[in-house]
């Protein structure tokens, strides 16, 4: 109880999620036993809180709640398990082991997620174990994929610049290895690690950043290699942007306290851009990312988890308390931040040649959803093209799938695989299809409010014939779509977003930067898709007969006065 | 009163002859037949001059066991009719439980027997404001008056009817009831009041009293004190097998979740009004028709009419063939003697040759898998008019279904757990009759007809505190279900361990969330699944009884009752072979003592089955 005066507001009693985690013993709590537990497929809420942490949380297939309940059955209950690899690097092996396991214990599909990471739907309690074990033996990991610690260090992917981007991935896969948690637990649990009797014995050694109720809510963070913003670096709690001069990785410039998640209804919340706020050099990024998670861990509020992301640490206290604070952790200043330029978030489509010689081919894949479906065996396709790959696979932070680093020799092969499969790169697809996001949400996620993976796709397709008859069939224009407000597709970024209210009825958003370096405003309320589209339609005329050379829809929307510009967070419900 | 099939166990030929003969017997001529009957049947059938209804009551109720020592008289005081209909019923329901009975009208009844009897029920009504129904009024007056006598020893119960809109509701009833108090007798069960709408409370009265009665009786007789007080509500309803009372179906759903390989449809059936009562590990016996595509196939393959009349039954009831196939004969089973009887029909015909010239398991191998259909169509029956045809039919039995409810849990309900049976034989799609019946051509609003089958030998501990044992795999756990809602209900605080098992957890798990309920309320001490499908080596309870061995044996030694409801072939089997291991491996039995200690706890009543 000593450490409680580390974490302010004092004034006002932890959560109970706090509590959970303090009494968890480094995210022990009871899921041995619970897992073992065979009356029902479900882990009580206390342990699910944990399960977090472990890479995982239950979920139920919600078509299926109220069916089940009156055949007197629990929910259909089952486990979302999320993969992370840092910057979203996977060797085929890796690739095809997450394909075996999606068909063995989960759904039989791979979601590719908006944080580089692979999640897999439908993994039944009885098999969570073995699922992990296989995850682990081919050196990926759960292990803090979600719950209040860091996340997935994202990573720029651009084949462009391999050089630096080698150089700039392997940053990121040190800051994460730094941040991840030090809990035997994991072993424990799932691994069969040997126990530890009692792990108290050894607290302070056992989490040296996190301490022992760890942050007091998610951290994010991610690298963008300019002038790609893919990993939509603004979004992040803590940002690096790598600074290039003459074909050499100087160092980044840091950015803080961004983040999506807002909740309905509460403009006390909100979603908030990152503020830039100095320059380290390569050397020095594990150290900031450090000090800057320690600041949180110290800082964030603990009362309240709405309030509890870094964004209303920094906000609530000022940006110039925070560089002070960082100063004096580090005992040195960052340096000014350099200038930097970024020309869209979106990904790069089809085969490029890299620096070092290499092929790379981008792949569509809508919404990250990996699966066979008639006509589009997309999830054999990709596994014969492992069976052969020799270089890698990277996960985009649009949901998308690179096939990279392959030698000349071997693209013949993997290109006679792509058009076997009829893979695309969505050439043939409208530049909306293309620039679109969505999040998983019904019928799996318990947050969801309405629905998104499954209606975007038809809802492009009548945005599409207006965007034709307008002549935008190929103009780039960002497009997300979540079923709730708490952003995992980042729509508050979007230059059209759609964020769920209720089934049927979305929160209609305009005026996002292009290359995501501005949020969003609401243009219309709780509407349907007539409504929706109805709305749309004058807007995307006007835009074609009246934008300015250049000119993206985001900024025509706001210059055409649909909506204000939103130039932080604060001003987002303004 | 003349006998009829309806009230007497002969047909319609032998009621016509006694009925001409009886009434013109001399008393010597009765009596010599009397005894001449009981001489050559070594039997007591005590015809008793004078009371036309005890010769089929007598002869129905299993003369050894009566208690003939008790006595009851039923007086009634009726204006419409109604109190006399309702004093006959219950006056022949004693009978039918071996009591000897006095029925008669109130103003027939001679008061100065009033105090030889030990046991009255009176039914009456009330008329205008709060009168006695005529002919009751000399008793009301006698009894009212000085010259009442005192009535020590007696037991009583009234029934009143009345009608709710009067302001003196049931009047006379109530004076009765007074009256009797104050000259000394004794309620035998509280009075009961009943409105213009009088089925239900009536029944439930004469359901009351016969309780009573049969525990009065059974303290007195000691042979017959078990089965009485144990069957004794079963039988309390004028609903039987031989008259199902007509249940309305409340709810049917499917308990198995999508993607299973099962349908398990729960059942809920409304008993209100029938007077039915049931406990706890009782059955239910149902009903069920025919596939109407079977018997339409039948038809066809007949080349008969469906509209065409066949008689039914031996009385010469009629209906038309369609209707008599669907609901009235048995058409999905074969057997001998049928294969036999249908040879017949057809002279010089195939199937006479086959079931001479087939040994039993050649008959048993055709047989097995095949309905009516394949057997006219596989021996060529065509032609055989349909008249001739029903006459060797069986008639449709009823099914019988575990309870899967505690009356204490859902008062005036019965519910039912019934998989449905599907399956492919012999190049055609085969259906469980009664299961399919269920499943698809039944629905909430419709009524099904039933009855009840008591189940003595499938009885929770008289004991609230005796620990038990349940296993009850599959469709097997419907009798757990209601053993654990009376249980909750009654508050019993012995210990319950349910084993269940099915092919998948996810959805396959009966009554899943009711059995969590339970364990978290502690209804429910704990419970072990085996699901034989969700891993490589299938698992079934008897695994699961055998990973506890030891708590198992403990719980034994406690003194716990073991269940096991379900498959015969092979789970109960296991079962008890897993029984045996267990006693051999935690109490150092020998293979001959742990049988012994099994056999012990059977004629203990602490290891009951209900398998099939």
């Amino acid at each position: 109880m000593s450490q409680e005066k580390h974490y302010p507001p004092h004034d006002r009693p932890h959560s109970d999620v706090e509590a959970i985690k303090r009494r968890s013993n480094y995210l022990r709590g009871s899921l041995t036993d619970t897992l073992e537990d065979r009356i029902t497929g479900s882990i009580p809420e206390d342990d699910n809180r944990l399960m977090k942490f472990h890479g995982s949380y239950m979920q139920d297939d919600r078509d299926l709640r109220n069916e089940r309940n009156k055949q007197k059955l629990e929910p259909a209950y089952q486990f979302m398990l999320r993969v992370r690899a840092a910057g979203g690097v996977v060797t085929p092996e890796q690739w095809l082991m997450m394909d075996r396991v999606a068909q063995k214990y989960a759904n039989g599909t791979i979601r590719l997620t908006t944080r580089q990471s692979f999640q897999l739907h439908g993994v039944l309690k009885w098999n969570m174990k073995n699922t992990i074990r296989e995850v682990n033996e081919s050196m990926l990991s759960t292990l803090a994929a979600c719950g209040d610690v860091n996340r997935n260090v994202m990573c720029n992917p651009n084949p462009y610049q391999s050089d630096v981007h080698g150089e700039v991935y392997e940053w990121s896969r040190k800051i994460s290895d730094h941040l991840d948690p030090r809990t035997r637990a994991y072993h424990e649990i799932w691994l069969d690690g040997e126990k530890v009797i009692d792990s108290r014995e050894l607290e302070g050694e056992q989490e040296p950043i996190y301490g022992p109720v760890y942050l007091p809510r998610k951290f994010k963070i991610a690298i963008a290699v300019p002038p790609s913003n893919d990993v939509d670096v603004f979004s992040q709690d803590l940002g690096f942007i790598a600074i290039v001069e003459d074909g050499k990785l100087k160092g980044f410039n840091v950015s803080v306290g961004g983040g999506m998640g807002m909740s309905h209804g509460d403009p006390k919340t909100y979603p908030q851009v990152a503020q830039v706020i100095g320059f380290c050099t390569p050397e020095q990024v594990i150290e900031v990312a450090e000090k800057t998670v320690m600041i949180q861990r110290d800082y964030g509020d603990r009362a309240v988890r709405k309030h509890a992301r870094f964004k209303y640490t920094i906000d609530d206290r000022g940006i110039d308390w925070f560089i002070g604070e960082l100063t004096e952790r580090l005992g040195w200043q960052l340096q000014d931040a350099r200038p930097f330029h970024f020309d869209s978030n979106g990904d790069r489509y089809g085969w490029v040649k890299g620096s070092n010689g290499k092929w790379h081919y981008n792949l569509f894949i809508q919404n990250g959803r990996v699966k066979d479906e008639d006509g589009y065996l997309l999830m054999t396709g990709l596994r014969e093209i492992a069976k052969i790959h020799g270089g890698d696979f990277r996960l985009t932070a649009n949901q998308n799938l690179i096939i990279a680093n392959v030698s000349t020799q071997k693209k013949k092969k993997i290109e006679t695989l792509i058009s076997e499969y009829g893979l695309t790169d969505g050439a043939h697809y409208s530049a909306l299809k293309r620039n679109s996001m969505a999040c998983v949400s019904l019928p799996t996620c318990g947050l969801a409010m309405a629905e998104s993976e499954r209606y975007l796709p038809s809802l492009l397709d009548k945005i599409e014939p207006m965007l034709e008859e307008a002549g935008l069939r190929d103009d780039d224009i960002v497009i997300r779509m979540t079923g709730c407000p708490n952003g995992c597709a980042r729509p508050m970024l979007a230059e059209i977003a759609f964020i769920g209210k209720a089934p049927g009825k979305y929160n209609m958003y305009l005026g996002g930067g292009f290359a995501g370096q501005r949020l969003n405003k609401l243009y219309k309320e709780n509407i349907g898709e007539a409504e929706i589209l109805d709305s749309l339609k004058p807007i995307i005329s006007r835009y074609a007969k009246e934008r300015h050379e250049g000119e993206h829809f985001g900024d025509f929307t706001i210059r055409a006065g649909y909506v204000k510009e939103v130039r932080c967070g604060q001003e987002f419900h303004a | 009163m003349e006998l009829q099939v309806t009230n007497s166990p002969f047909n319609q030929e032998q009621a016509e002859l006694l009925n001409r003969l009886l009434p013109g017997l001399t008393d010597v001529q009765r009596m010599w037949l009397s005894g001449y009957l009981t001489a050559t049947q070594g039997a007591a059938l005590a015809v008793q001059p004078g009371t036309a209804a005890a010769p089929a009551a007598t002869a129905a109720a299993p003369a050894p066991a009566a208690p003939v020592s008790k006595e009851v008289t039923v007086l009634f005081g009726s204006q419409t009719g109604n109190s006399q209909g309702l004093a006959k019923k219950v006056s022949s329901k004693l009978e039918e439980q071996g009591f000897q009975v006095t029925l008669s009208s109130m103003g027939d009844f001679k008061t100065n027997n009033l105090k030889k009897v030990q046991n009255l029920l009176i039914v009456v009504s009330t008329h205008g404001e709060g009168e006695p129904p005529d002919n009751a009024i000399p008793f009301y007056e006698f009894l009212h008056s000085k010259r009442a006598p005192k009535l020590e020893g007696l037991k009583y119960s009234v029934l009143a009817l009345g009608d709710l809109s009067y302001e003196f509701y049931c009047q006379t009833g109530k004076d009765f009831d007074k009256r009797l108090g104050e000259l000394g007798a004794e309620q035998l069960t509280p009075r009961v009041d009943c409105d213009v709408d009088f089925d239900e409370p009536a029944a439930e009265w004469m359901n009351q009293v016969l309780d009573s009665l049969s525990a009065g009786s059974a303290a007195v007789s000691v042979s017959v004190g078990e089965t009485s007080a144990i069957t004794g509500p079963s039988v309390a309803s004028e609903y039987s097998r031989t008259n199902p009372f007509r249940a309305e179906v409340l709810e049917n759903l499917n308990l198995n979740g999508r993607g299973s390989a099962r349908e398990t449809r729960h059942i809920e059936l409304s008993l209100e009004g029938s007077g039915l009562q049931y406990e706890p590990g009782d059955s239910l016996g149902v009903y069920p028709e025919n596939h109407p595509q079977l018997v339409e196939e039948l038809i066809a393959a007949m080349g008969w009419q469906a509209d065409e009349a066949v008689t039914i039954n031996k009385n010469g009831e009629k209906t038309s063939l369609y209707e008599a196939l669907r609901t009235h004969f048995e058409i999905t089973v074969l057997s001998k003697p049928l294969l036999e009887q249908a040879g017949k029909l057809v002279p010089g015909s195939k199937l006479k040759d086959f079931v001479e010239a087939s040994s039993q398991q050649e008959l048993r191998a055709y047989i097995q898998n095949r309905d009516l259909l394949d057997l006219v169509q596989d021996y060529d029956l065509k032609g055989v008019p349909a008249e001739e045809f029903v006459q060797v039919l069986r008639k449709m039995p009823a099914r019988l279904y575990s309870i899967a409810s505690s009356p204490q849990a859902y008062p005036d309900e019965v519910h039912l757990t019934v998989r449905t049976v599907r399956y492919e034989a012999n190049g055609r799609n085969r259906y469980g009759v009664c299961s399919t019946h269920l499943a698809e051509r039944v629905a909430a609003g419709d009524s099904l007809p039933v009855y009840i089958q008591a189940n003595p030998n499938f009885k929770l501990p008289e004991n609230p505190d005796t620990p038990i044992i349940m296993v009850g795999p599959g469709t097997g756990v419907a009798p757990f279900r209601a053993f654990l809602g009376e249980r909750e209900e009654t508050g019993a605080e012995g210990k319950t361990w349910l084993f269940y098992g099915d092919q998948h957890f996810a959805t396959d798990f009966l009554y899943q969330v009711e059995w969590q309920r339970w364990l978290k309320d502690g209804v429910l001490t704990r419970m072990d699944v085996a699901f034989s499908r969700d891993s490589a080596e299938k698992v079934y309870v008897q695994h699961r009884m055998l990973e506890r061995s030891a708590e198992l044996y403990q719980w034994l030694q406690e003194g716990a009752a073991v269940y096991v409801c379900g498959d015969e072939s092979q789970m109960a089997h296991d079962v008890h072979a897993t029984l045996q291991t267990i006693l051999m491996q935690e109490g150092g039995m020998s293979p001959e003592e742990a049988a012994e200690y099994l056999t012990r706890l059977q004629q203990d009543k602490r290891y009951q089955r209900d398998v099939y």
